[in-house]
């Protein structure tokens, strides 16, 4: 990414809490560290995180404050890359690929 | 002018008929952000979220964000994708707190599964029933955007689609690919006998059992005007768009009989005989 932007967003561990078990934890910490923006977010999911403020307000910061507004997202299988501009992946595929 | 006036996916596809004049001039329209606004509202009304619980949501269709920001407003996080960078560009200059997605429905929903706690679509699905390219088969693209659909929703979980059907074919093939990919649930009429505030709402759940809600303006449930299509295998009659039984079958004279009765007239008792078709020399 070329530009990332971190903004202030109300913490509600709630659904903080909610989001983790949806998340792959090893491709965000990698997205995390190439932004540059991993700070302290430990490898490898902490047990027990429910009660763990620190932890989840680490998760809240990289999931809702950290936002891409110049870059790209790859795919991992094709390798095909996806434009963000002004913070918005552009996922239109071209006729070929759809 | 007056048909592609009430039906713009006539005169092109999204993304060329919402370009950056159409975009602003629907931005800062006062009656289209009241009527967004009031048709998102009875869209999160009929996802039946659970109480008090900031959830995340998708908006199919977002646009500039008018129903965005309602869902701002109760407390959800929430990802847009709308297929016209125009009206993303004016979502932008709005700030809205939603997460936007340049994307077009009917290639897939480019999420992983189990992502999302619900979905709301304003006014955005018949744009999928239009071929805008030669490539485009309508159905195909249907079936992509309901079973990509489908996966990013977790279980138990339910979709709400606001649109305004052409015609009763159109209601059939959208229902019958969103069957196809595992969706269960049908479509709820809100004031189906005012052609001006008769709304649809397509409501779909991922698994589990749903009852799906009643419209509003809706009286007992004897009525033999449907106000809800419970989808089931069987082809249903559809009325006619104005939501009137058609023809004089029998369905046209019970709601005729109503009608009087409602008036105050004196109307013969329903039998069994009542529409029955009679011998010719009637």
């Amino acid at each position: 990414a070329t530009e990332v932007k971190v903004n202030e967003v109300e913490f509600n561990p709630k659904f903080v809490c909610r989001m983790i078990p949806k998340l792959e934890w090893s491709t965000l910490v990698q997205a995390a560290d190439q932004l540059g923006h991993r700070e302290e977010l430990p490898g490898e999911l902490v047990p027990d995180y429910e009660k763990n403020e620190d932890f989840l307000k680490k998760v809240h910061r990289v999931l809702l404050e950290v936002e891409v507004i110049e870059g790209c997202l790859q795919c991992p299988e094709s390798g095909r890359e996806f434009p963000i501009s002004k913070g918005i992946p552009n996922m239109l595929l071209n006729e070929d690929e759809a | 002018m007056a048909s592609s006036c009430r039906r713009p996916e006539h005169t092109g596809p999204p993304d060329v008929f919402y370009n950056e004049e159409e975009a602003k001039k629907y931005s800062q329209n006062s009656r289209m952000i009241e009527i967004q606004t009031q048709m998102s509202e009875r869209a999160v009304e009929l996802l039946n979220l659970p109480e008090g619980q900031a959830c995340y949501l998708l908006d199919v269709g977002c646009g500039s964000g008018l129903s965005g920001d309602y869902l701002t407003e109760e407390g959800h996080h929430w990802v847009g994708v709308d297929i016209s960078t125009a009206m993303l560009d004016v979502a932008l200059d709005r700030e809205v707190q939603g997460d936007l997605l340049l994307g077009d429905m009917g290639q897939g929903m480019p999420f992983r599964p189990g992502t999302f706690d619900g979905c709301i679509s304003i006014s955005a699905l018949q744009w999928l029933c239009n071929a805008d390219k030669r490539s485009h088969s309508p159905p195909k693209r249907l079936y992509t955007f309901f079973s990509t659909l489908y996966s990013s929703l977790a279980r138990g979980c339910r979709a709400v689609f606001q649109l305004y059907p052409e015609n009763s074919e159109q209601l059939e093939l959208i229902t019958s690919q969103a069957m196809r990919a595992g969706f269960t649930g049908g479509m709820v009429v809100d004031y189906p006998n005012s052609s001006k505030a008769k709304k649809f709402f397509l409501c779909m759940f991922t698994g589990g059992t749903g009852v799906l809600p009643k419209g509003l303006g809706s009286e007992t449930s004897d009525r033999t005007v449907a106000n809800q299509v419970q989808y089931s295998g069987q082809r249903c009659r559809f009325n006619n768009m104005k939501g009137k039984s058609a023809k004089k079958g029998r369905d046209w004279i019970m709601e005729k009989k109503e009608r009087r009765r409602r008036q105050g007239k004196e109307v013969r008792p329903d039998t069994k005989y009542t529409g029955r078709q009679r011998r010719p020399h009637f």
